[in-house]
Order: structure tokens, then C-alpha cells, then sequence
């Protein structure tokens, strides 16, 4: 009997068929939601996009970053320099803003690589207090206090006019219509790719070096390359994110975008929660987050110290957090990547 | 009654089994031998027995009390001292204190002391405050074994002694065990020298692939027999 | 004379440093374990100090040594049932769990002693100098370092002189062939982590002493003390105290030419030793 190597499972099937449907009803959501909840959307679709990223790095290549915050601060603040400084339209400036966490990655990744496993993540939280000491020191951006996007920048943004008169909605609604959407297309392009990079043979050597860098050296693997290609092209993206979460909020500060609580420590419980390794895991752990953030954020300190207390307890107990749970219950897979032998039989102990 | 016994031993590394019911004896003063090839299960028992790899209780009783289940530092207290596979000495512990280690914890009483291990390895009393890592092969194999009599065992696990030393070393080496039985301990010396483990052993088990093939005294096995239950019959 | 006075000042500020640095640096020696709540342990051990000067009224000099067994009880416990579990060839657990710990930590503080900044009392000798020539040295500075010193030549006599230690060096070499030998190795981590975790306590005493603190402060003090470690090279203690030394004179030049600058020069200078010597100063021979 043939063998045969399929990655396709019948659940990703029906999950892509579902997930069309619920692509639809996202894009189609202005339409019929009130702005808290695109403004909720917003939040929930920006920091998939972070977890997704951070996922990537430490759940993929093993490499556990708590610098992420250099990337949001310096996306969020090239977004402001341009749109301030240069006059360019905030939804452009977005572009800027993944290209300045590009510029700012190759030097971190050049300090960082040279710190092994658990120094490389004090490693790269030092690089990202770094950036955050030096920005504070940006007085045309405001210094340490901060600065607001210009009314006119707000204003006239691209797309803005077209979703008013197409909606109806007043200005301020429109520009949060506007992110949401743009917010969505981050989302759904950084799942596609992360997705698509694992699926390739790219992907595999990927779980080969985390798993063993000597061994996937061996046979032919180049781990150096892919942690370099990894930690960029995550960079690139949280930039990306930065630069909108910001575009949003329109008002920034070096303490708020450079915050290792909001950018990092909200992002790693996401995807612990969730479970690390998995796409599923950081999707199903932002709605965990974003519930229980609506349940306790009343409680301020009491919410983080569950948020603290329930990703050691995850760690240890479910280190695959809440999807692996689900999916060894049930063998499901929305974004299956493994291949999987099918047909034959292994003879294990032929004598 | 015998000191140590192991009774439907089975061990895995994930899934792959690599013991399937393995059942030896080890009677008061007495020393075995087990012998087989790489891969046969020999370096698994010995790991299984004193307690890196984690059992069933009842797998393995010593002096009459279940210790399958127990972890290797209790095992070790109980008793049963191991000089492990490709010797393990501690690089960052000197000679002595690498012997020192044995006794870590506990007043032991006994004839091994650091004076009387240095009378049965002379140039390890030379060479005590190097660094355990800079001698050579032979003699580390000495400090591996000096380090598990300084606990007194009453078992000696010993695993691969002879493994990579030049002939001359290794004779070298087998002249302290007769000293060791004299001391008062009893021995299981897993060997892939044949010849050597038959010089020593009262009594041999053969291991072919997790199962003990073949058993005896070293007087009433055949060259045939043991290199069938050796290599399986056929080859 | 004033950059004598500065690099002498940023000398002694290093002793604060190693101190910060010397716990970090002999849990990670001996189970490569990188405690991400180091700092919030240390500011931890200052509240706890605070606390004990407060309801007995006593002075935080005997404050500390009360504070001492209570944190190795903590950091025995800690290690013994929370973070043993998370050592293994993945270095994603103990991160992680740390890093849980480390926000668990600093907002327990936070619900418990709110946002307000603290400090220990201070008393007369606390806030003296001594004037050496031209040179005004505070008496507080020069503790500091003198107990980072005595720390360092401390735990090496325990590393280098005890049965104790060589159990921590035999654990850290090979920790399942330690257990072979009769070691525990569950209990030799926890017994280390508890004296970290003493270590961490004199730390907080200095802390608490000279500056200003609040349940914000440890990730801060965690970068300093991680810097001082790769500044020296794992496994030197002496190496560590080396590496606070070159992060407070840096702090300390930084300041004197701009204040703004303080915390950033300190940062720049542990970069310039990565790229120079990646391995820092006195690495060691093996890993």
C-alpha cells in the first residue's frame, strides 16, 4: 500500500470554510456595530497581531523576546515623526513605521544573537529600555512628555471622507472605522503568512532548529539564517501594528508606547494562555484576555496578578495552554502544519 | 534470599521499549556478570536499578524492600552505588573532592575511607587536588570507582568499566575487584567483554534485545551458547 | 577632581549592583535558571524589611537579620515547589513562570503597599561621611560595598570550602549523576535559590536605605543585576562585582554630564562590552 503525506485535515476543511464566513462578517461589521465595539475590535485585532509575532519568535524559533516594546515605541513613534516632521498621511506613515522596527531589529538582533536562551530575552529588554532612554531624549516629538498627531494630519486622512459620507458616521467614528479595517487586514495577512511560512520548507527547519540548533545544523540547516529572517520579519510586522495602535490613539508618550506591560507582558500571557506554538493558541487567547480584561480591569493590580498567577499556572500544568487542550481532546486543527503519514503500516519489530 | 532482584523489567524511552520483562538475582557476596552488545538493554538495567529511570515498586526489590519506584539518591542511600557509564566525573570537583562526593550528607561507616581508596588506586593519592577531568581515561575510571565505594555500597553497580581503555588499563582495574568482594560488597558488572566479565563473575546474564537470552555459570556456557544468545542464533 | 569624586561615587554605587547581581548570578550558576522576578524579589525584601521595621520598631540593621530567614524559608519553598518544575532542556517554563511571578509579584506589592514610594529609616550613621583628603566618602556607600565584597568572598568560601558547595558544583556539572551519588537535587536547588534569596535580602536593605522606593522598581533592578553578570562572564563572582563597578562609574559619568543621561550611559557601556567581549570580562572556561 502507497504512502502518502497530507497536511489537510478534515476539521481545517470545515475551518476554512467557517473562517470565510467569519471573514465576511468582520469586514462587514462597520455596518451594522456601534464604534465601542470596532474600538473593542480594534484592540483585539492589533494585539493578535502582536501575539501572533511574539508567538512566532518564542513559540516557533525559541527565541523569548521581552523587548517587543522597542518595536511598538519606535513603529508608534516613526509614524509620528513622519506624519509631524515630514507631513505625510497617517495611513502611509503606517509603512514608515514597520520600516523604522526593521532599522531598529538588525542592531538588537546583532546585540541579542550574541546572548544565549534565557539572557537573550533580558537581552532584548535592555535594547528596548535603551530606545526608549534615547526617544525620551526626541524633544521635537515632546521628550519625555509626549505628543498628539496634528488636527489637520487627523482630519484629512486617507479614507476617511469616503467611510463618512459611505457610512454616515461622524469624523471621529469614520477614523475608527478606518483602523479597525486596516487592523484587520494586519491580522489577517500576519496569520496568512505566519501560516504560509510554516508551511514551507522554511517552516519545518524552523521547528528543527528550536528543537535542536546543533542537529538542524547538521543536516544542512542554516539556523543563524532563519533566526535572522524570523526576528525580522516579526520586527517588521509589530512595527507595522505599532505605528496603527498609535495611528488610533492619536497621542503618545515614551512611557505609554515603550510600556513592557502593554507590549510585552499582555502579549506573552496571550499567547500562553492560549498556547504557544500553535496559530489557534494566540487567537483564542486574545478573546480570553479581551473577556477577562472587561470582567477585571476594574480591579487594576488584582487583574494583573491574576493575569501573572494564571500563566504560571498554565505553564505548568497545560504548557500547551487552552488549545492544546482542545485539540487533545479533540484532534482538532484549524491550522494544521504538521504532515501526516497516511496509508502502509509501520512494521516496527519484524523479526 | 537474594540482596537484589529485579522481576518483569520493563523499561521505555517514549515509545520505543527497551526492556521486555527482565528478571536477574544478585545473592549476598556474589558478583554477575551481564554481557550482550550495544543495544541490548545492559546500560537500561543498570540505569532502571539504581534509579535514573523510575519503575514500577515492585520491579525491583532490595533487601527485601520495593525499590522500583524509588529515586537514585534514596536507592544510593539505601545502598547500592553505581560507577555509571563513561565514568562522570564532576570537571568543576578535584580528585578528592569528586571521591568526597560519595559521602555526601551522611557519616558513613566502613572500610572504604579516602586513605584506604588511595591504597587501592595509589596514583590517585598523588594526583588528589587535579581537577578529576584532567587525568587520564583509567584513572578517571578509578575515581569513578573510588567515588561510589566511598558510600560502603553493599551493591556495586558497575557499568561498562572497561569501555575504551587499553588492555593493560583494564587489567589494572579488574585487579581492585577482588578487593572490593573482600570488603564486603556484592556486584553487578556489565560488561561487552566477554572474556573479562567471565573472569570475574560468579555467575553471567546474557541480553539480547531487552531480554536476558541466556544465563549461567561462567564454567557451563558454551562459546556456542553465549554466541547465540549474544548476537541471536542464526548469525 | 570632581571626575575622581564621580568615579569613586560610581565605584561604590557598582558594590549595589554586585549585590543586586550576586543572587542572580549564583542561581543561574548553578541550574541555569534566569529568575526574571529577581528584581521584584529584591524589591520585595525591602517592603518586608520596611514592614518589620515598622511594627517592631526596631532598626533596619536588626530588621534585616529577622528578614534574612523568612526570604531563605521564601526562596526555598519558591524553588522547591513552584520553579523546580520548570527546569529541563526547554527554556520557555522557567521564563515564563518567572516572568508570571515577576507581574504576580509587583502588583501583590502594588495592592498591598500602594504606588507610594518608601524608604527605610535613616539614622545618623547612616547619612554620615567621611572626608579623605579632598574626597567626601557617605558612610552608606562604603557599607554597601564593603558588604558586597564580604558576600562574594562569603559564597565563595561556601562554594570552594564546604560540603555544601561542592554539592553545588557537583549538581550544577551533572545533575543526575549528583543524584547517583546520594544528592538531592530538588533540595540542592531550593537550598540555592534560599540563598539567593538571603543575598537578595541585604540587597533590599541597601536598596531601602539609600533611595526611595516603590512595587514598580524591580524590572529595573533585574537589568542592572543581569548586567553586571554578562559584564563579568557567568560563573565569576568576582567577575560580577566587576561588572556593577563598570555600571555604576558609567552611571555616574553619565549623570555628571547630563542627569538625564544616568540610566542610559549604563545601558550603552554593558552594549559596548557585548560587542567587544561577548562573553564578558572573566568568562568561564566551560559553557
Amino acid at each position: 500500500m502507497a504512502y502518502s503525506v497530507t497536511i489537510q485535515t478534515p476539521a481545517s476543511r470545515i475551518a476554512a470554510l467557517l473562517g470565510i464566513v467569519v471573514i465576511v462578517v468582520l469586514i462587514a461589521l462597520p455596518f451594522f456595530a456601534g464604534r465601542s465595539t470596532i474600538q473593542d475590535m480594534f484592540f483585539i485585532l492589533t494585539m493578535l497581531v502582536l501575539a501572533q509575532f511574539w508567538n512566532l519568535l518564542a513559540g516557533y524559533s525559541g527565541l523569548v523576546s521581552i523587548g517587543q516594546q522597542a518595536l511598538v515605541g519606535i513603529g508608534a513613534y516613526a509614524l509620528f515623526g513622519a506624519v509631524i516632521l515630514w507631513g505625510v498621511d497617517p495611513v502611509p506613515a503606517i509603512l514608515f513605521a514597520g520600516i523604522a522596527a526593521l532599522v531598529i531589529a538588525v542592531p538588537t538582533a546583532f546585540f541579542a544573537f550574541r546572548l544565549n536562551g534565557a539572557y537573550f530575552a533580558i537581552g532584548t529588554w535592555v535594547i528596548a529600555e535603551v530606545v526608549r532612554l534615547l526617544v525620551a531624549q526626541w524633544k521635537t516629538l515632546g521628550g519625555g512628555t509626549g505628543t498628539s498627531l496634528p488636527r489637520d494630519a487627523t482630519r484629512d486622512m486617507w479614507f476617511v471622507d469616503l467611510i463618512k459620507e459611505t457610512l454616515d458616521v461622524r469624523s471621529a467614528a469614520a477614523r475608527d472605522i478606518l483602523a479597525y479595517w486596516l487592523a484587520l487586514v494586519l491580522a489577517l495577512v500576519t496569520i496568512g503568512c505566519i501560516y504560509w511560512l510554516l508551511r514551507t520548507r522554511r517552516g519545518l527547519a524552523l521547528a528543527a532548529v528550536r528543537d535542536n540548533t546543533q542537529a538542524a545544523e547538521s543536516v544542512g540547516v542554516d539556523a543563524g539564517r532563519m533566526k535572522w529572517i524570523v526576528f525580522l520579519s516579526s520586527a517588521f510586522g509589530t512595527g507595522l501594528a505599532g505605528g496603527l495602535i498609535y495611528m488610533q490613539k492619536a497621542r503618545i508618550s515614551p512611557d505609554a508606547a515603550f510600556s513592557v506591560t502593554d507590549w510585552t507582558a499582555y502579549v506573552i500571557f496571550i499567547v500562553v494562555i492560549g498556547g504557544i506554538g500553535t496559530i489557534e493558541g494566540p487567537i483564542l487567547g486574545v478573546l480570553v484576555f479581551f473577556a477577562l480584561q472587561s470582567l477585571l480591569a476594574d480591579f487594576g493590580s488584582w487583574y494583573l496578578m491574576t493575569l501573572g498567577v494564571l500563566a504560571i499556572a498554565i505553564m505548568l500544568v497545560a504548557p500547551r495552554g487552552l488549545w492544546g487542550l482542545v485539540s487533545e481532546r479533540t484532534g482538532l486543527h484549524l491550522f494544521p502544519i504538521r504532515r501526516r503519514l497516511s496509508g502502509g503500516r509501520l512494521k516496527l519489530e519484524e523479526k | 534470599m537474594s540482596l537484589l532482584q529485579t522481576k518483569e523489567l520493563t523499561a521505555h524511552y517514549g515509545d520505543f521499549q527497551a526492556l521486555f520483562g527482565v528478571d536477574i538475582e544478585l545473592g549476598e557476596a556474589e558478583t554477575i556478570a551481564i554481557i550482550g552488545a550495544n543495544g541490548a538493554g545492559k546500560t537500561t538495567l543498570m540505569r532502571s536499578i539504581s534509579g535514573v529511570l523510575r519503575n514500577d515498586p515492585n520491579a525491583v526489590t532490595y533487601d527485601g524492600t520495593p525499590i522500583g519506584a524509588s529515586p537514585a539518591d534514596e536507592i544510593m542511600s539505601q545502598g547500592v552505588a553505581m560507577v555509571p557509564e563513561g565514568r562522570r566525573l564532576f570537571p568543576s570537583l578535584s580528585v578528592e573532592e569528586n571521591l568526597l562526593i560519595g559521602t555526601y550528607g551522611r557519616k558513613i561507616k566502613g572500610h572504604w575511607t579516602l586513605d584506604t581508596v588511595y591504597e587501592l588506586f595509589p596514583i590517585l593519592g598523588e594526583r588528589r587536588n587535579n581537577p578529576g577531568t584532567a587525568l587520564s581515561g583509567g584513572q578517571q575510571q578509578m575515581v569513578a570507582i573510588g567515588r561510589a565505594l566511598m558510600s560502603n555500597p553493599r551493591v556495586l553497580l558497575c557499568d561498562e568499566i572497561s569501555l575504551g581503555l587499553a588492555p593493560v588499563v583494564i587489567k589494572d582495574i579488574y585487579q581492585a575487584i577482588p578487593q572490593i568482594k573482600t570488603a564486603g560488597a556484592s556486584l553487578i558488572v556489565v560488561e561487552q567483554d566477554i572474556a573479562q566479565a567471565m573472569a570475574v563473575a560468579d555467575r553471567v546474564y546474557c541480553m539480547m534485545e531487552g531480554r536476558v537470552t541466556l544465563t549461567g555459570t561462567p564454567d557451563s556456557l558454551s562459546r556456542d551458547d553465549i554466541h547465540d544468545a549474544y548476537f541471536g542464533a542464526g548469525h | 577632581m570632581i571626575w575622581i569624586d564621580t568615579i569613586i561615587q560610581g565605584i561604590l554605587l557598582g558594590g549595589l549592583y554586585a549585590l543586586f547581581a550576586s543572587g542572580l548570578s549564583l542561581v543561574f550558576g548553578i541550574m541555569r535558571l534566569v529568575n526574571l522576578a529577581h528584581g521584584d524579589l529584591i524589591v520585595m525584601g525591602a517592603y518586608l524589611i520596611l514592614v518589620l521595621v515598622t511594627l517592631l520598631g526596631i532598626s533596619p540593621f536588626i530588621a534585616v537579620l529577622i528578614a534574612m530567614p523568612l526570604m531563605f524559608v521564601f526562596g526555598y519553598v519558591l524553588q522547591k515547589h513552584l520553579l523546580n518544575r520548570t527546569l529541563g532542556d526547554d527554556i520557555l517554563p522557567p521564563l515564563l513562570v518567572t516572568f508570571g511571578l515577576s507581574i504576580a509579584l509587583q502588583n501583590a506589592l502594588l495592592e498591598g503597599f500602594s504606588a507610594d514610594s518608601q524608604r527605610l529609616p535613616t539614622n545618623a550613621l547612616t547619612t554620615a561621611s567621611l572626608d579623605i583628603g579632598p574626597i567626601t566618602l557617605g558612610v552608606m556607600p562604603l557599607l554597601t560595598f564593603g558588604s558586597a565584597v564580604l558576600v562574594i568572598v562569603g559564597l565563595n568560601q561556601l562554594f570552594y570550602r564546604t560540603e555544601l558547595g561542592r554539592a553545588f558544583r557537583a549538581t550544577s556539572d551533572d545533575a543526575i549523576t549528583a543524584s547517583l551519588m546520594g544528592i538531592k537535587p530538588a533540595n540542592i536547588f531550593a537550598t540555592a535559590t534560599g540563598i539567593a534569596l538571603v543575598i537578595v535580602t541585604i540587597a533590599a536593605l541597601y536598596l531601602g536605605l539609600r533611595a526611595n522606593f516603590d512595587p514598580n522598581i524591580g524590572p529595573a533592578r533585574l537589568i542592572y543585576a543581569f548586567e553586571a553578570v554578562i559584564i563579568g562572564g557567568l560563573g565569576s563572582l568576582w567577575g560580577t562585582l566587576l561588572g556593577g563597578v563598570i555600571i555604576g562609574v558609567a552611571q555616574t559619568l553619565g549623570a555628571a554630564i547630563n542627569p538625564e543621561w544616568q540610566i542610559l550611559s549604563g545601558h550603552i557601556a554593558f552594549l559596548l562590552v557585548l560587542l567587544i567581549r561577548p562573553r564578558g570580562l572573566f568568562p568561564r572556561a566551560s559553557d
